[in-house]
């Protein structure tokens, strides 16, 4: 827009978001340069090093591999439920289906604390699932079930489907075989959107997880606490430097689908359609 | 009202940043009060130069902008007074209609009652008096359009800036709305500049029409002027319909398809060469064979019932247009002949086929 | 078509529905049971008033929450304003790494607060060079202030943005050409353009913030914020029924939050985080 007229403002506003930008970044770059320098304290004349990679490795290894296990169970559990769900709502409309979306997503606005005290209370006293991997995954399916219901359904209201369905439906497509060729490959976008969120979301989880876990159920996310707690900063900033590469590709994934959905044609304006006075 | 204010745009050329040429150099006088409409296919650079009117955009360096005598170049828009109408409307959601219309006099400082006057004024002037509370939300796309002139006219711009402003509504409404504008800009005796790709707009509410192709004025004049005078094939064909035959220029007349066409009043001729004929279709005539300068094969009829359009094959490379009273039907595959009022002949020079 | 019956749809609703209610609806009614099945039944909700440690800490998180999101509506209006209305070379580079913190966890925010701020911190170091005194503030209110902002800039930021995009330039020119200044521009067209995407990311940020637990955690556990009070009624004080009242409060106190927000912009709010 104001491409001609460069006026200090514009310098003064691009400082400003510059310095946010840093804070959100500097930390990161700290951690990621804390975890690969032989000794932090002494700062990176102490040379590079990929012991801490390797001591976290060690120590962590386990955590890695159930957050990416539970991650997938999640995705897998939250696609089987939330897709057919986000359909009929979509389909039904109306307010019954608004007062069924709004109460889905309860989890969301409720803390996950408070979620994880509940589960504990009602079911802790089932001791073997309690101690079990699946305990944890319930908190993630709750708490990641309503991005996946929102992902798919905001798709599926933005195509008009019912006029796609009926299209179909007329050319003598069946119940099974609409869904099939026509409703799950335009919700496509959604769902993907939905489970990158999915994944993600779970393998970061720590509010639910943490009150949920056991001693030999631990996530990444609960490991990192623990070496937060009692590990040196390096070990600490190694382990989190692991997180930074699971979990990056993930947001990349994700900023690269929402830029790819933009550059569909957009309603920049006004839709222009003709009407009756 | 302040005595109009005439419009000067000097060597007006525009660039966008990702390198498209948009606009050529373009000169234009525009006098005080007068309506100029610029009319060209879409992407032909209207808006554009609309805009640097405006003040919405910055003409390339060396380009000026003058309101009667003063140089309003490096004016920002807020400080030209131009009154802006926009396709979309642009009404303001968060506002009623009153306190739309009633935005400019606020910026400007204006009294609460002077307001509320100025605001009654605009309102019966554009027949919308019940509409002053509603939310913009509540309005149909002639009522918005209603308010959108409103608020631009409330201010007295000097210069009233339109954009397409019937394009989004249907035909019937376009019909009446453009009626009431031109109504509205007469009495005003503002000066206006009209932007649409309508040539049947352009026609019915021009002093002056300014056609555009590709960044640069093809040609400007009266509406009569511009419709029975093209200059070029471009005007020619994009303003009403004409029929194009290829044909050779010689001191007799024009030799085209076998058929020698006398020329038009003393029209006289040094050398031979090839031209594109052009002629519109209410200047062709059904005639009895043997008067005729051509005969064609009907091979579509369009009943459009004050009369019949039909498409004449065999003729020249492209169908011919005609256009007869509606009265007794002709089938298909009928022959007729025709002949062209030496009037209506239009000449440019030939194009390679 | 579009009238399939909504028996023949419903099956496809069972699932979800099943696990949602024995997973969370079920367990959610007994968590506000045992809340008041403690020694002073009923009146354990009433405990957040009548004990001052626990009042004391619902009103830090209150003005801990309400001020982050003030202070993050302002940062991200700001800068992604300046991020949808201009273009210059980087700037897609600048928009990445500004949304980039978005799913980190708040186990990870305090610790990277803690590298900026703790007692080896970044700031530490280049105030003691700079003014021989090591500024601290990781492990206190101000640590969490920052670690809340950190995540709370990237959510408004992305709302900020799509509202912005979403908004037609021919408005602006409308108010431009009717002479408004710029600062005319942003109070009578873009603020209110922007109030509902405000409305609802400052909800969320709320929201998220009161109920957040990682950050106050990997900081310091003295940091007297409401998922912290009750973390340490749940597992030190062995206080379940307190927990349970603890919770279901700060439940409402979110979920009313975001709620009201919906209700005032139309748009579809949640939480996250
Ligand atoms: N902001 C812009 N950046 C780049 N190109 C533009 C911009 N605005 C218009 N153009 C291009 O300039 C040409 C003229 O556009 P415009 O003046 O809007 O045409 P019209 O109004 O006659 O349809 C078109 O090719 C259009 O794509
Ligand atoms: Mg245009």
């Amino acid at each position: 827009m104001s491409m001609q007229r460069r006026g200090w403002q514009f310098w003064a506003q691009l400082c400003f978001t510059l310095s946010v930008c840093a804070f959100l970044i500097v930390p990161v770059v700290l951690s990621a340069l804390a975890g690969v320098t032989a000794n932090f304290f002494i700062g990176l004349e102490s040379g590079l090093t990929l012991r801490w990679i390797g001591e976290v490795w060690d120590l962590y290894a386990e955590t890695m591999f159930l957050s990416l296990w539970i991650a997938l169970a999640c995705l897998g559990v939250t696609l089987l439920l939330g897709v057919p769900a986000a359909y009929v709502l979509a389909k039904q409309g109306g307010r019954f289906a608004r007062l069924i979306e709004e109460t889905l997503v309860l989890p969301i606005a409720v803390p996950g604390l408070a979620i994880a005290l509940a589960l504990i209370l009602s079911y802790g006293e089932f001791r073997d699932f309690r101690a079990s991997w699946g305990f944890i995954l319930v908190g993630h399916v709750l708490y990641t079930l309503p991005f996946m219901v929102r992902a798919v359904l905001a798709v599926l209201a933005s195509m008009d489907f019912n006029t796609l369905e009926e299209g179909a439906a007329t050319l003598g497509a069946g119940f099974v075989y609409r869904l099939r060729t026509v409703v799950l490959p335009n919700a496509r976008p959604g769902i993907l959107a939905g489970s990158l969120m999915v994944v993600t979301l779970s393998i970061g989880e720590f509010n639910l997880t943490w009150m949920l876990h056991t001693p030999v159920t631990k996530t990444l996310p609960v490991g990192l606490a623990d070496s937060y707690a009692s590990m040196r900063l390096e070990v600490a900033s190694a382990y989190t430097l692991v997180f930074f590469v699971m979990i990056v590709p993930l947001l990349l994934a994700m900023q690269w689908l929402s830029r790819s959905e933009k550059r569909l044609p957009r309603n920049h304006r006004p839709t222009l359609d003709t009407e009756h006075e | 009202m302040s005595e109009s204010t005439a419009v000067h745009i000097r060597q007006c050329a525009k660039t966008f940043a990702d390198g498209t040429r948009a606009l050529a150099p373009v000169d234009l006088e525009i006098a005080g009060g007068e309506t100029v409409v610029l009319l060209g296919p879409s992407g032909c650079g209207k808006t554009t130069l609309l805009r640097i009117i405006a003040g919405l955009e910055t003409a390339d360096a060396g380009g000026q902008v003058l309101f009667n005598a003063q140089d309003v170049t490096a004016l920002p828009v807020e400080k030209r007074n131009v009154g802006m109408v926009f396709q979309s409307y642009a009404l303001f959601p968060n506002m009623s209609v009153r306190e739309n219309i009633a935005y400019g006099l606020r910026v400007r400082k204006h009294t609460r009652s002077q307001r509320a006057q100025r605001v009654a004024e605009m309102l019966s002037m554009m027949h919308i008096n019940e509409l002053a509370d509603r939310a913009v939300s509540q309005l149909s796309g002639g009522q918005r359009q209603r308010v959108a002139l409103a608020r631009a006219i409330a201010v007295r711009p000097r210069v009233l800036l339109l954009d397409e402003p019937l394009t989004a509504l249907d035909a019937l409404l376009r019909e009446r709305l453009r009626i009431e504008i031109d109504s509205l800009l007469r009495s005003l005796g503002i000066t206006a500049i009209y932007v649409t790709h309508d040539q049947a707009e352009a026609m019915a509410l021009a002093d002056r029409i300014v056609v555009m192709s590709q960044g640069r004025i093809a040609q400007q004049g009266t509406p009569r002027d511009v419709y029975q005078n093209p200059q070029n094939p471009f005007v020619a064909d994009f303003i009403g319909t004409v029929n194009r035959l290829r044909g050779t220029l010689t001191e007799h007349g024009v030799h085209a398809q076998g058929t020698l066409l006398p020329l038009g009043k003393g029209l006289t001729v040094s050398a031979t060469k090839e031209v594109d004929l052009l002629f519109r279709p209410e200047d062709m005539r059904i005639v009895p064979a043997e008067e005729a300068q051509f005969i064609g094969t009907v091979s579509s009829a369009f009943y459009l019932g004050d009369r019949t359009r039909l498409l004449l094959a065999g003729i020249g490379d492209a169908p011919v247009m005609v256009e007869v009273s509606a009265r007794e039907p002709i089938a298909r595959g009928t022959e007729v002949g025709v002949s062209i009022d030496p009037q209506g002949l239009m000449m440019m020079p030939g194009t390679p086929s | 078509m579009s009238h399939t019956p909504f028996l023949r749809l419903m099956p496809m609703l069972i699932p979800a529905g099943i696990t949602f209610i024995a997973f969370f609806l079920l367990p959610m009614v007994k968590l506000a049971v045992v809340g008041a099945t403690g020694d002073a039944g009923l009146a354990a909700y009433a405990s957040i008033l009548t004990t001052p440690r626990h009042w004391e800490s619902l009103i830090a998180t209150l003005i801990l929450s309400i001020s982050v999101t003030a202070v993050a509506l302002m940062i991200s209006t700001l800068a992604g304003l300046f991020l949808v209305r201009n273009l210059f070379p980087g700037r897609e580079v600048l928009v990445a790494m500004l949304t980039f913190p978005l799913a980190f966890p708040g186990v990870v925010i305090g610790f990277l607060v803690i590298l900026l701020g703790g007692r080896q911190g970044l700031v530490g170091e280049i105030s003691q060079a700079l003014t021989g005194d090591k500024v601290v503030f990781a492990y206190s209110m101000t640590g969490l202030f920052i670690g809340y902002l950190y995540f709370s800039i990237p959510r408004v930021i992305l709302t900020i943005m799509a509202a912005a995009e979403k908004l037609d330039p021919a408005l602006e020119e409308a108010a431009r050409s009717l002479g408004a200044s710029t600062w005319r521009v942003l109070v009578d067209v873009i603020l209110p353009a922007l109030k509902p995407g405000l409305i609802a990311s400052g909800a969320i940020c709320f929201a998220t913030s009161m109920g957040a637990f990682g950050t106050a955690f990997t900081l310091a556990t003295q940091i007297d914020v409401l998922p912290m009070t009750i973390y340490t009624e749940f597992t030190l004080n062995a206080n379940i029924a307190g927990a349970a009242t603890l919770s279901i409060v700060l439940g409402l106190v979110t979920w009313l939050a975001l709620f009201v927000a919906r209700s005032l912009s139309g748009a579809t709010v949640a939480a996250s985080g």
